[in-house]
């Protein structure tokens, strides 16, 4: 675990918003100089602070209208092989996120679609033949916004 | 519209955002002056926006991350607005979403410690307004991130 500055986390911050941003640019916002910001980033990296970078891209443009969360229970617990249904699910393009949660799901799914029809195509011929799928229950995304949290 | 050229770009680019423009071109079998065009063009339609980097809470010591799924008190009519407000302000919420369905808004919540996401929840969650239900998932495991579209 790596311990963090005011400076640390207002570099984060600015790298949560923008991850194209560089030392040059960095340091000049937060009045170092560019090689002790590069040292810091580094050390950021180092530490795993950053677990990768985010594509932003217009949904709507690329014609991807609907986002759907979806809880999944595991119909026969014990019976069903988790890595087999997470291989499954894996697979599928239109699933962007696969959480292992515990509570009254085993599973939280992020998919796409073009639009409600196409959810439910995947829906019905890809999620609810999954092996082992059980319960399943969708909750239409209106919106969303990230957090600064801790670094804020 | 978008063409098999920018198609090929974006795959490339969801698949590896950090990578230059030259490396870029080289993977998609293009020129950089071409392929910087597209790129641009895609920039101004608005199809492609920035990038962005994603925090690794549990290096920075959160171990504990938690799904809210609460259904607020829908006979109040700035229920949405005054509780989205309010739940602006608690430091540890980092997502916010609200749905059609069952469930009315998400929080995602981490901490610490199990201790320190007990006390972030019976301090600032349970006071938050408009609450008429809440469901915990906890966080176990990523099988899949990155949030790629089908291109």
């Amino acid at each position: 675990m790596i311990d963090l500055d005011d400076v640390d986390r207002k570099v984060l911050r600015a790298l949560a918003q923008d991850a194209t941003l560089g030392a040059g640019a960095l340091g000049r916002r937060f009045d170092m100089s560019q090689p002790a910001m590069w040292r810091r980033i580094k050390r950021l990296h180092e530490a795993g602070a950053i677990r990768g970078r985010r594509l932003v891209l217009g949904h709507e443009k690329l014609g991807f209208g609907v986002t759907v969360f979806l809880g999944v229970k595991l119909a026969t617990k014990g019976r069903v092989s988790l890595e087999d249904f997470e291989r499954a699910v894996s697979a599928i393009p239109e699933v962007q996120t696969i959480e292992h949660v515990l509570g009254m799901y085993d599973y939280r799914l992020r998919v796409v679609a073009r639009d409600i029809p196409d959810f439910e195509r995947v829906l019905r011929r890809r999620i609810m033949t999954l092996p082992g799928v059980g319960e399943v229950e969708a909750n239409v995304l209106l919106s969303e916004e990230r957090r600064p949290g801790p670094l804020g | 519209m978008l063409n098999d050229v920018d198609r090929r770009i974006l795959r490339q680019m969801q698949a590896a955002p950090e990578l230059s423009n030259a490396e870029l071109a080289a993977r998609c079998d293009l020129t950089s002056a071409t392929c910087y065009r597209r790129i641009e063009k895609m920039q101004a339609s608005g199809v492609l926006g920035g990038q962005q980097a994603v925090i690794d809470w549990q290096a920075l010591g959160y171990a504990v991350e938690v799904s809210l799924r609460i259904t607020l008190d829908k006979t109040q009519s700035r229920a949405f607005d005054e509780f989205i407000e309010a739940a602006r302000n608690v430091l540890h919420v980092i997502e916010i979403q609200t749905f059609l369905g069952r469930v009315d808004v998400r929080l995602s919540v981490i901490a610490r410690t199990m201790a320190h996401y007990q006390q972030i929840y019976r301090e600032q969650i349970l006071s938050l307004p408009h609450i008429a239900d809440i469901e915990a998932l906890m966080h176990v495991a990523r099988i899949k991130q990155g949030e790629g579209l089908p291109l």
